[in-house]
């Protein structure tokens, strides 16, 4: 058989060459490519779709090293008693952001060594492996080891991280452009740093979808200098056939401000029926939980459709996995929990039904369906309301040209630094310059002042403190020798309990009693055992609900009828409706550029031709009782209605960043006397409704609207807002986890009497008030940026509209407001006033019914 | 009746027989006997944390005595009784910084202080001025730290932290409070750090046969909620 790549052009092996052949493949350019910037010692970027072959380039350059010539390797000596060799044997590590995922590659991986007849041994090394192979793994290590983030962190933190790694050649980062948006990527690029600095030589390899910004990944990879941009070498890989991507036309009527879709729900069915498998995705679990549970009720056929969502028990999401690999299903409704990984089965379809809110996220789901390069993937888009419309057709513009929206690079989080920093003095003494140098490396800290460093050191060892209360109980002391020293083991015993950054909510289990038993059981009376667990909600859904509240879980509508310590007790109801909301719209805000491209949609009623008949009579009818919101304006209309007055404005920066808006402005017009009651905000407006004329006001000068949205709001009124604020609160948490303040909680573990348990509401209280510079309130203050309340993109609105302010004094409600005024009484505003006044109230009603 | 420095007259609740009244910042005062009750204050719980490597801020002392400055302020007792717990551990007083000992004895300065033993402080500190006592009885009422299974009316205690949850128009706001009955009363904690215990838990609700209210502390007074109508957390 003639050989189509002589080893001469390609760099590869005779043996690897024939390999490829027997299976009739040739080995793909950017396959090669890799394989040569391996050569010339580079690290490298990958950047290519799913269904590429990404994976094996990515190991093709350690496989072809390990077949070549190598130290001849000591076998294992029977008793692993002989001293281990000088350097580390371990040849290439494979960093996954899932652990499933690094055991799915491990054993495809099998198959080329195994038919190459290599000598290469690969494991993996997860919270799942024993800890006698975890010994075993480090005293005589693999060639290539496949993990995650965390597991890295430990071994690092161990004594034997620096033998471990003496060797190592090649680290693989697999979905890196997953990775660098949280603080686990910041923990990563930490780690890599101290892997650059045990191992010289190292080469880092970068597996990614397409993003935003290569350079900033490029970045990532390798060791930044003040002063210099290094970047790694760039692979991009030839894209697949583009995607058949449409929105689906249903001639039901369009709803104003729902989530669900219900509407859709026969085409939906309709589609399901047409294909072979469906990934029916949602944006949040209760979406899911709904749509699943709909798509049953008119479910004639029987056809196998499943629910995965991250709440449910881990056994019921294997068996949805093993089912869809199995291709017994007919359609999976899921969240981002199928987001990212193994490819389960043979699905050919995605339905992405409500708001896709950015376009790459759109863009990974679609490649879900079909993993084959040369076929289109098909995708459907069922928006759920009018707005979701012109989101979906932003959306399919920028796929068709393949816009990308991914995050814009991180800033290291200071949290994560001070985790690093703990485990790196359980490792072996430190100094701190040196370790500031190397931390400085990596690329989100290639900022990091000296300052902030210190102050880090200093929390980890006394807690950072202005009273310095706490040397006698320092974590790490600095000795005679300028090193940084752990002050005894039980820290490092403490560190491995807390390394991650991967803080989920506390979880509430969801147990299913009887509807006669729990009727008995009752609030106060004993707690019954039994009955099954159905998966566990977050701890502040839970505390919203109050008994007698339907919610749909697990497929089913429960009525909640107790909390017995961590449990909720639920039982079934012929309820056809539930009474709480199931949509939690907070998850995923809508991205900045498809909300520009909402904007440009809206400015143009030229481009309004492919817009439904329903959605375009809206928009006209905007356009002749209001006007359009401009491509860089800011539309505030006033009306008033019901003898209420109302202030509607349309920034487009999507629901979290709507919220703290809405907060500051219900603020300002508190102070301007025009007595706002409350203010509702989704992804594209906000509402604040009140008792003043807010219209009248702003026409005859006493409230200015260019000062109202001034962006000094963000100073003292944002700061006596975070004071109070719940997702503030719940941000110090998860900074306090990171850093090491509180003790990560565990399942099965947790104290069962919150009197025993510290509250960091509690901490963030105290700390405020009086130490506000602290290390975990600037982490926390950087989080939120970003976060749960988007402060920076708030920002950048309010700088965008300056002096562009339009307002629009209506004789009545707009048609594009409709949608935003309909969530009203899903909301309301919170302060410490307002509780207080709610307690009165509260008081109040039981002193009427008493006197009745 | 005592001297105070606001203006807003304190509800006035029967407990036995006696006449108190129940401060927003979680003490229990009574009048007629010149007397103010807290519990629960958890001195130098921040800094037991940090003994064991949880360096929690060291400021809770701090705000803590704010906290009883400012009822004392108030009230002016001529008796205070801190109901046990007082300090987070046995040795907490030994950690107390030389500001906090100077603020605790301005405290206890010309009047008489009664220190009720907790389980977390169960023995004198040497370096305490005040009384020591396990119980202490005034009149119809009983001070002391647990709450007995089956106590004698008008028994005054601590020990539980209880904190009540209600809903209103779809929110749910969660206070320390007082829990009573009108028979006997259990105190909220003062301390910056010490967490609360729903009312609704048996072992709170089990100390009263019959309905009984949850007084939730407020900005400037208590409120009082019928425990049947406060949520489970």
């Amino acid at each position: 058989m003639p050989h189509p790549h002589p080893e001469a052009e390609t760099g590869l092996p005779q043996r690897f060459t024939d390999w490829f052949a027997a299976r009739g493949w040739a080995p793909r350019p950017h396959q090669l490519d890799l394989l040569a910037q391996a050569r010339a010692g580079r690290s490298t970027l990958l950047i290519a779709p799913t269904g590429a072959g990404k994976t094996l380039a990515g190991f093709l350059p350690s496989l072809v090293e390990l077949s070549e010539k190598r130290r001849p390797r000591r076998k294992a000596e029977p008793a692993g008693r002989a001293p281990p060799e000088p350097v580390s044997p371990l040849h290439t590590l494979y960093i996954s952001p899932l652990k499933a995922l690094a055991v799915d590659i491990a054993r495809n991986l099998e198959t080329p060594i195994a038919e190459m007849g290599l000598k290469i041994r690969v494991e993996t090394r997860t919270g799942d492996t024993p800890t006698s192979r975890r010994q075993r793994q480090r005293r005589d290590p693999p060639d290539i080891l496949l993990t995650t983030p965390e597991q890295l962190s430990l071994l690092l933190a161990s004594k034997d991280g620096e033998y471990l790694f003496s060797g190592l050649r090649r680290v693989v980062l697999d979905e890196l452009h997953a990775l660098v948006t949280s603080k686990r990527g910041d923990l990563l690029s930490l780690t890599l740093a101290r892997l650059r600095t045990i191992a010289p030589d190292l080469q880092a390899v970068g597996l990614s979808a397409t993003v935003a910004e290569p350079n900033d990944l490029r970045r990532y990879l390798v060791a930044q200098r003040e002063g210099e941009d290094n970047l790694a070498g760039l692979v991009v890989a030839q894209g697949g056939a583009p995607p058949d991507l449409s929105i689906l036309d249903s001639r039901a009527k369009m709803p104003w401000a729902t989530h669900t879709a219900l509407h859709a729900l026969p085409d939906v069915y309709g589609l399901i029926k047409a294909r072979r498998m469906s990934l029916v995705f949602v944006n949040t679990r209760w979406q899911a939980e709904f749509l699943f549970q709909e798509l049953w009720r008119i479910n004639d056929d029987n056809l196998p459709i499943a629910l995965h969502h991250g709440s449910l028990d881990v056994e019921q999401r294997r068996r949805v996995e093993s089912a869809m690999a199995a291709g017994r299903l007919k359609a999976v409704v899921c969240t981002s929990s199928l987001d990212l990984g193994i490819d389960w089965g043979d699905v050919d379809q995605v339905i992405n039904v409500g708001a896709p809110k950015g376009s790459s996220r759109l863009m990974q789901r679609i490649g879900r369906a079909n993993h084959r390069l040369d076929e289109s993937s098909h995708a459907v888009l069922v928006p759920a309301n009018r707005f979701e419309v012109l989101e979906c057709r932003a959306a399919l513009e920028a796929v068709r040209v393949g816009a990308q929206d991914t995050p814009p690079e991180r800033t290291g989080a200071l949290d994560v630094l001070a985790q690093h920093v703990l485990g790196m003095a359980c490792a072996a003494p430190f100094a701190q310059e040196a370790l500031l140098d190397e931390v400085r490396s990596a690329a989100p800290y290639r900022h990091l002042s000296e300052e902030d460093f210190a102050q880090v050191v200093d929390f980890v060892a006394t807690g950072g403190y202005a009273l310095r209360a706490y040397e006698r109980f320092a974590k790490i002391r600095r000795t005679k020798d300028g090193l940084w020293r752990v002050s005894n083991p039980a820290i490092a015993q403490s560190y491995r309990m807390n390394v991650g950054t991967i803080v989920e909510a506390t979880m509430i289990k969801v147990r299913l009693v009887s509807a006669r038993g729990a009727a008995r059981t009752g609030m106060a009376g004993r707690p019954r055992y039994g009955g099954k667990i159905l998966g566990e909600v977050e701890d502040y859904f839970a505390e919203t609900l109050v008994p007698g509240d339907t919610f749909v879980f697990a497929g089913e509508i429960l009525r909640y009828d107790a909390m017995v310590e961590d449990e909720i007790y639920v039982s079934r109801t012929t309820a056809t409706e539930p009474k709480v909301p199931s949509y939690d719209g907070g998850k995923f805000p809508l991205s900045t550029f498809l909300a520009a491209g909402v904007r440009g949609l809206l400015s143009q009623p030229e481009r309004w031709s492919g817009l439904p008949g329903q959605v375009r009579e809206w928009l006209e009818l905007q356009r002749a009782r209001s006007r359009l919101p401009g491509r860089s304006d800011l539309l505030v209309e006033t009306f008033a209605r019901g003898g209420r007055f109302y202030l509607v404005c349309y920034p487009f920066e999507g629901r979290l960043a709507h919220q703290t808006l809405g907060m500051l402005l219900t603020r300002r017009l508190d102070r301007a006397r025009l007595k706002p009651l409350g203010f509702v905000a989704n992804d594209y407006a906000i509402a604040i409704y009140g008792a003043g004329d807010m219209g009248a006001a702003a026409k005859d000068g006493r409230l200015s609207l260019d000062a109202l949205f001034d962006a000094d709001m963000l100073g003292d009124d944002l700061e006596a807002w975070l004071d109070e604020s719940a997702l503030m609160k719940r941000t110090f948490r998860t900074c306090a986890v990171i850093a090491g303040l509180i003790e990560r909680r565990f399942p099965g573990k947790e104290k069962t009497k919150r009197q025993v348990t510290i509250s960091t509401d509690l901490v963030y209280d105290v700390l405020r008030r009086h130490q506000p510079d602290h290390l975990l309130l600037k982490a926390a203050r950087a989080d939120a940026a970003t976060g749960l309340l988007d402060v920076r993109r708030l920002s950048d609105m309010l700088a965008r509209i300056r002096g562009h302010i339009v307002h629009a004094p209506l004789p009545r409600v707009s048609p594009l407001s409709v949608p935003v005024l309909l969530e009203i009484g899903r909301e309301s505003v919170a302060s410490a006033e307002t509780n207080d006044s709610l307690l009165a109230e509260a008081e109040a009603q039981l002193v009427a019914e008493a006197m009745e | 009746m005592l001297a105070r420095s606001d203006s807003v007259p304190g509800p006035l609740l029967a407990l036995n027989g006696a006449e108190v009244t129940l401060d927003p910042f979680g003490g229990l005062v009574w009048p007629a006997e010149h007397l103010l009750v807290v519990s629960d204050l958890h001195l130098e719980k921040g800094s037991a944390y940090a003994k064991r490597g949880r360096m929690l801020p060291p400021y809770d002392t701090a705000d803590t005595l704010t906290q009883l400055e400012a009822m004392v302020a108030r009230w002016l007792p001529r008796t205070i009784i801190a109901l046990g717990d007082s300090f987070h551990d046995r040795d907490g007083a030994g950690r107390l910084s030389s500001a906090a000992l100077g603020r605790l004895r301005h405290l206890q300065a010309g009047r008489s202080f009664i220190w009720i033993a907790g389980n977390h402080d169960p023995e004198p500190s040497p370096l305490l001025a005040g009384e020591w006592a396990v119980e202490a009885r005034i009149g119809s009422l009983i001070f002391r730290h647990e709450p007995a299974a089956h106590a004698e009316p008008g028994e005054v205690a601590g020990h539980l932290h209880p904190a009540a949850r209600i809903a209103v128009r779809g929110r749910t706001i969660r206070r320390r409070c007082f829990a009573t009955d009108g028979r006997r009363i259990v105190l909220p904690a003062i301390g910056a750090f010490a967490g609360g215990l729903n009312v609704r838990h048996p072992a709170l609700a089990g100390l009263f046969a019959g309905p009984f209210d949850a007084h939730m502390l407020g900005r400037e007074r208590t409120y009082r909620m019928a425990v049947r109508t406060c949520m489970a957390d």
